[in-house]
């Protein structure tokens, strides 16, 4: 993870940079929308966190297969260092959706089929951090949790499909087709710079946890074996 | 600042809210990377070292 | 063949012995079963209405409340690092472990079931409609919990992380289940939902018991 030093400041300017072109134009530099009026403001930053609550689950499953196949010490370290992103990623999409969903539909929670699924991500993920806080220091732990991890990641296309299914049997009316194809430019705009930066930041803050980890693993190490040459002088 | 509409609080709560915690992320994240360093810096001045040590800082 | 027969009956011998746990299980799916009515009232119609959501949810807390000694009786004393030395493969102890866990905790919930319908007055055809959901859908309960299970072996004192686990997982179980039941949702609709919660069982457990062994032998290093 030496290399990794290099990425930081670049990561850190690239993911300000789109901050800074990304929240220019979504409040000076873009039209209120037709449909949803200036509430699609909301949508700027509701739909980088909702990406990324599924992109991280995306990578903790995959450095999931990395521990359990290859047993790679760094895809335990990054599984550890992105679950407690993912979760709040999670809750910013919740939270702004809620926000959202209040002018748009009079209620601050519709039991509809994406905010639904969202809900549940969010607790697969604090269970998860759950088990990082009571398995880490464990012979096994890591990959104990790269399991549940990846047993998770099989769940959660069956949950979406459930949850989309019993959705459209209790109301067959949708109310939610905001996102059609016909979106202008005029918020594809700021919508991408948004998610760029977000995505960014995720990458720059993994990195850094990343290097985190390593260190307290080193630091852990050092200290059990100050104290066991204490004992033996 | 443009004129935000009829349901700004709603848009003002929920990008506040979104930077809240982004910073919050950002903030603790470099919280526990200052704190390892210095926990790993106090080891080494005490003498404690990598074997495999040769100069200089971390991975 | 017989060695999986075997396990089968010396793991239902030692559940028949140390009964409690089932009773207490049954005791708890009836105390459900009773405070749901006390906490929505009287209202016949409405229990009706409500029964096949509150038996899935009843059944649900019960069996993920029972799970945490699936294994760790057998960790702790040492059987579980015998049995790796069967000559039967971890995965189908395990199926075998799933099997006899099935046999003492959903099987009693549904024999049950018709004392709950009875007090959340449902009539027969729907009563039958939800032992057949409850048959078809259990399994997958049990395979879920099986895993959180596994991983709550190594959890020392942290048995409860294992439900909170395994809850979200069980969600396809519990939208199908009640799909299964209910009998508002319109024509077609039940079948499909049955047909879903026997896939989900079928999956689960067919797969679940590779990734139970897999954190089986995880615990046991």
């Amino acid at each position: 993870m030496a290399w990794s030093r290099f990425f930081i400041w670049p990561l850190a300017a690239i993911s300000a940079l789109f901050f800074a072109l990304g929240v220019w134009f979504a409040f000076f530099n873009s039209p209120a929308d037709y449909q949803m009026g200036d509430t699609v403001r909301i949508m700027y930053v509701h739909v980088p966190n909702a990406w990324l609550s599924q992109m991280v689950y995306g990578l903790m499953a995959v450095s999931a297969v990395g521990s359990l196949v290859w047993r790679h010490p760094m895809a335990d370290v990054s599984m550890k260092a992105a679950a407690p992103q993912g979760a709040a990623f999670t809750a910013m999409a919740l939270f702004t959706g809620a926000l959202w969903g209040r002018p748009t539909w009079g209620t601050f929670w519709e039991w509809d089929g994406r905010m639904t699924s969202t809900l549940i991500l969010f607790l697969i993920y604090l269970g998860l951090i759950a088990l990082w806080r009571a398995l880490e220091h464990q012979a096994n732990g890591p990959r104990l949790i790269a399991i549940v991890t990846l047993v998770g990641a099989v769940n959660i296309p069956i949950i979406k499909f459930s949850v989309d299914w019993w959705n459209t049997l209790h109301q067959p009316a949708s109310v939610f087709r905001a996102d059609g194809p016909t979106m202008p430019g005029s918020i594809l705009m700021p919508l991408f710079l948004m998610m760029f930066a977000f995505t960014f930041l995720f990458a720059l803050l993994q990195t850094l946890r990343m290097r985190t980890e390593i260190e307290r693993r080193r630091v852990r190490s050092l200290e059990r074996r100050h104290v066991a040459e204490g004992a033996t002088a | 600042m443009i004129e935000l509409g009829q349901h700004a609080q709603y848009i003002v709560g929920a990008w506040s809210g979104v930077t809240l915690v982004t910073l919050g992320l950002i903030l603790w994240t470099l919280r526990d990377a200052a704190n390892q360093k210095r926990r790993l810096e106090e080891l080494e001045s005490r003498g404690v070292r990598r074997r495999s040590a040769k100069t200089d800082s971390p991975s | 063949m017989s060695a999986f027969l075997a396990l089968v009956r010396r793991d239902l011998t030692l559940a028949m012995r140390s009964g409690g746990s089932t009773l207490t299980l049954i005791a708890f799916y009836l105390a459900v079963g009773t405070i749901m009515p006390i906490a929505i009232g009287p209202d016949k119609q409405l229990l009706a209405q409500l029964a096949p959501a509150l038996i899935w949810v009843g059944v649900l807390l019960s069996m993920l409340l029972g799970l945490d000694r699936l294994f760790l009786n057998d960790h702790e004393d040492g059987s579980l690092a015998l049995m790796r030395h069967a000559n039967l493969p971890l995965a189908a102890i395990c199926l075998g472990k799933l099997l006899v866990h099935w046999l003492v905790t959903a099987l009693p919930l549904i024999l049950m079931t018709p004392v709950m319908a009875m007090l959340f007055t449902m009539d027969g055809a729907a009563l039958w409609r939800t032992v057949l959901a409850l048959l078809a859908g259990t399994p997958a309960v049990v395979a879920l919990g099986g895993i959180g299970a596994a991983v709550a072996v190594s959890l020392r004192g942290g048995g409860f992380l294992a439900p909170i686990i395994i809850l979200p997982l069980t969600i396809p179980v519990l939208i199908f289940g009640v799909s299964a039941i209910a009998p508002a949702a319109g024509a077609g609709t039940s079948s499909a939902a049955f047909l879903f919660l026997v896939a989900i069982s079928l999956l689960a457990t067919a797969f679940s018991p590779f990734a139970i062994a897999l954190a089986l032998k995880l615990a046991e290093d």
